[in-house]
């Protein structure tokens, strides 16, 4: 059977995550939630990598290569929570309405 | 594609959903972990071990805590506020779940062969050459990347703990 043919069941799964996690991120003012948005569309393309992997037999490839992902996605959640905790000081709130110090 | 694997991807799905639509911001972290550990086990199923190890050891273990650290270091709102922003905020998300179904069902009419058979797990070159031996620079880079990362959480505490 064609890669892409047994590619296309899993995309169906992994585009539905994305769309959650996509959704999340436009719909929400909620800065912790906004990472949790971000988080999910990672889940998503880390899951794609594998399922790749797998079909073009360099799964070894597809490892590396995610954990790379996983690495730097800790990285940003962590600045990220950095970066929200310091606006939490600053404005007293978690919406991303009431931050309106850097329009412009 | 086999039953056991539709239903994981499935429950990855659902808990994905859950994460996005649960009111309290702890069972967002707690939903988010709990997709990190579907995601495991199918990186397991799909012959990658190692990734699913670190998936499961930094995706479902540290990076729930440092949420649930940040949820606790913010003031919850009062009740009232709660109340009215839980309003407002299913106002905004309510359709998703509706979304979901649409998109699901439009990609399901695209004759999706959900029966196909997988082939067995290929057995290529051991994942340590390949990031020791191909990726030498990439393992550079996130050595760099750590590095920066450890120092901007650095700067970004010590600023907090300044105003605290």
């Amino acid at each position: 059977m064609v890669a892409i043919e047994l590619l296309l069941p899993f995309s169906f799964f992994i585009a539905l995550i994305f769309i959650i996690g996509l959704y999340c991120v436009v719909a929400t003012f909620d800065l912790i939630r906004l990472i949790i948005g971000l988080e999910l569309l990672i889940k998503a393309v880390t899951l794609l990598i594998i399922v790749v992997g797998y079909l073009s037999k360099h799964p070894s490839l597809a490892q590396s290569m995610v954990i790379t992902l996983i690495v730097i996605e800790v990285v940003v959640m962590s600045i990220a929570a950095g970066v929200v905790l310091n606006i939490y000081l600053y404005n007293k709130s978690l919406d991303a309405r009431n931050i309106r110090n850097l329009k412009g | 594609m086999g039953l056991t694997n539709i239903l994981i991807l499935t429950a990855m799905v659902a808990l994905a959903l859950f994460t996005v639509m649960t009111r309290s911001l702890l069972r967002a972290a707690i939903g988010l972990a709990l997709t990190s550990a579907v995601l495991t086990v199918m990186m397991f199923r799909l012959g990658a071990p190692l990734a699913g190890v670190f998936e499961l050891s930094v995706c479902a273990g540290l990076i729930p805590v440092i949420f649930i650290t940040v949820i606790s270091m913010t003031k919850p709102m009062k009740k009232e506020e709660a109340k009215e922003f839980a309003i407002e905020r299913w106002s905004r998300f309510w359709i998703l779940p509706i979304i979901v179904v649409i998109a699901a069902i439009l990609l399901f009419t695209a004759h999706i062969k959900f029966d196909a058979k997988l082939p067995p797990v290929h057995a290529e070159s051991d994942v340590r050459d390949m990031m020791w031996g191909a990726r030498q620079l990439d393992m550079l880079g996130q050595v760099m990347v750590l590095m920066a990362g450890a120092y901007g959480i650095l700067v970004l505490f010590k600023e907090m703990k300044k105003r605290w």
